[in-house]
């Protein structure tokens, strides 16, 4: 599966209060939430977002709380992507869960600009800046992850393989 | 090569003699915990499943302890959804209004969680139960809806950080400066993905109530779990309380660590977590003179009796500073009776204090307490980032409940021993 999109850059240790706060956390709709979405660490992130961009964080990406209503919020949101120099463990499994696309690559945070458009490819874990043309590799997920990504979560995983069973 | 203390207990949950951390593993669960917040997502996800019933009611346990009493009406209507999927479904462990508590004051209190246990809960800081020798972990409401159905989860085994404290423990320093300086030292990701072992000669003599307070900030570093080795003092703990088998594990002397950190904690003063990360920590003596607009005692990280102990010894027969509001929040029905009993919600009333029904509520800012733009809170909970207990532009500081009690009668962050 390949994705295209332009990026939003945030620093390290982006937390889950930061990513969805909360004061917002009495519902799960997911347009509802995306019109919160990052607004703790940028205000103007839920107006500015368009569909198919890509998030380009710093280290332990999503940190904090269990609450699967941020990956939602940043599908919800319309990103296509998120990509950082690590994430917190249970942002990473809930991203799976859920079907969220995330990559672990270090060389592409400090080379990418606001702005800029990416190209990834999430199979190969290959990132392409458009606007420099430089190339880099993201971790790819194993196999078994990516299972449940290209099924769009764990559910429909769960699901496809009781009817296989 | 040996195992760890954790690797064993999922070794155990995956039919296995021995695993290698990195594996990715299936594990069968013991319990299965989800909350107002994050059990409707999981609800709805079960739902989607099309499973028509549970694997086993008697392992799913539902606490609506976020925004109960509910807040709002949509609030409400996150709590109905919990309430109506545990009559449904028959389920055992569901607990209403009267009953309830903090969840993981609530589950260890009513022996729901036991050593050896494989246990997962949409809550991050389900890790507590590490206290007891359990492997616990948060996760999200996906992963919950799908053990509902299953009754498994998969895991990939963790590599382990060992944590040694020697040394006798100064009078006020206890479990939360411990886990503080430790996050303080490691970072907020020091840990991540890994197993937190505290071990040691401090930690042989810790009060379950003060392990249970560094279990459940494992998280805080990033951690995947919090541990300790299960001993006398945890099986006083659990006699009487956990009414079903359960086995005890250690790690094996061979086994491998990813690193191994020691702390001489003779050395240690009560530590005060700075804004907007846990891992910005100070001793008290070196965070003089911060000025506190509201203090908080509580939740599932410091709302047990001991911590209310503590704190209504430093308030007993002074005044809250008249600047200053103060919320205390016991984890349970249990604990707060028990603390009627003893005298200490007296104490806190006549110092001018206010007690709150259990909830979760002040922790997160979810309601109970929220900050306006500019204010300062200390509070004995376990996160500090920005907004979390209220406006953007507000701040949290961490803290002991014995920092705690002793700044909301100075009206600024105060060593206990100053009052």
């Amino acid at each position: 599966m390949k994705l295209s999109g332009k990026v939003h850059k945030f620093g390290a240790d982006i937390d889950t209060d930061a990513i969805i706060p909360a004061r917002y956390l009495n519902t799960f709709d997911p347009d509802e939430l995306a019109q919160h979405c990052m607004e703790d660490a940028d205000p103007l992130f839920p107006s500015r977002v368009e569909a198919g961009d890509i998030i380009v964080a710093d280290k332990n990406f999503g940190c904090g709380s269990s609450r699967e209503h941020a990956p939602i919020a940043i599908k919800g949101a319309g990103v296509s992507c998120v990509i950082a120099r690590s994430f917190a463990r249970i942002f990473y499994r809930n991203s799976i869960n859920i079907g969220l696309p995330i990559l672990e690559c270090d060389a592409v945070i400090d080379a990418v600009q606001e702005g800029d458009e990416l190209e990834v490819d999430l199979e190969t874990g290959v990132i392409i800046n458009k606007r420099s043309n430089e190339q880099f590799q993201a971790i790819p997920f194993p196999e078994f992850m990516q299972a449940i990504i290209t099924r769009g979560g764990l559910i429909n995983y769960v699901k496809a393989k009781d009817s296989n069973a | 090569m040996g195992m760890t203390i954790s690797q064993k207990i999922l070794a155990v949950h995956a039919g296995r003699d021995h695993v290698e951390a990195g594996e990715l593993i299936n594990c069968q669960l013991d319990v299965i915990l989800g909350n107002d917040v994050t059990a409707p997502v999981a609800i709805s996800e079960f739902d989607r499943l099309g499973y028509p019933q549970v694997i086993d009611r008697d392992k799913i346990v539902l606490v609506p302890d976020h925004f109960t009493p509910n807040k709002d009406i949509k609030s409400a209507e996150q709590a109905k959804i919990l309430r109506d999927f545990a009559r449904k479904h028959k389920l055992s462990n569901y607990f209403e209004i009267g009953q309830m508590g903090i969840e993981h004051c609530l589950l260890p209190e009513q022996g729901l969680v036991a050593p050896g246990d494989l246990i997962i809960g949409a809550d991050s800081h389900t890790c507590t139960y590490g206290a007891l020798g359990a492997f616990a972990t948060g996760v999200g409401s996906t992963d919950m809806a799908a053990a509902m159905a299953t009754g498994e989860a998969w895991f990939k085994v963790p590599e382990a950080i060992k944590f040694v404290y020697y040394g006798k423990l100064p009078e006020y320093v206890g479990g939360k400066d411990l886990i503080l300086h430790t996050i303080g030292d490691i970072g907020v990701d020091g840990a991540r993905y890994m197993s937190m072992e505290f071990t040691g000669e401090a930690i042989d003599s810790l009060s379950i109530d003060n392990r249970f307070t560094m279990a459940n900030m494992a998280i805080e570093a990033g951690g995947k779990n919090g541990i300790i080795a299960p001993d006398d003092i945890t099986q006083g703990y659990v006699q009487g309380r956990v009414k079903r088998p359960f086995n005890i594990y250690k790690s094996d002397e061979d086994a491998r660590y990813y690193d191994v950190r020691e702390y001489d904690v003779s050395r240690l003063e009560p530590v005060v977590a700075f804004p907007h990360l846990p891992e910005n920590t100070r001793f008290v003596s070196e965070a003089a003179d911060v000025k506190i607009d509201q203090v908080v005692i509580g939740s599932c990280t410091n709302g047990r009796i001991e911590d209310l102990k503590t704190a209504a010894a430093i308030l007993k027969g002074r005044k809250v500073h008249p600047e200053l509001r103060v919320i205390i929040f016991p984890g349970t029905q249990q604990i707060y009776l028990e603390a009627l009993r003893l005298g200490y919600i007296e104490t806190f009333i006549e110092a001018g204090a206010i007690v709150s029904t259990p909830t979760c509520g002040p922790c997160l800012g979810g309601h109970m307490g929220i900050l306006a733009k500019g204010e300062r809170a200390l509070a004995t909970t376990n996160r500090n980032f920005v907004g979390r207990m209220g406006h953007p532009e507000s701040e949290v500081y961490l803290s002991s409940p014995a920092v705690a009690a002793a700044s909301a009668v100075k009206g600024r962050i105060t060593p206990p021993w100053a009052v």
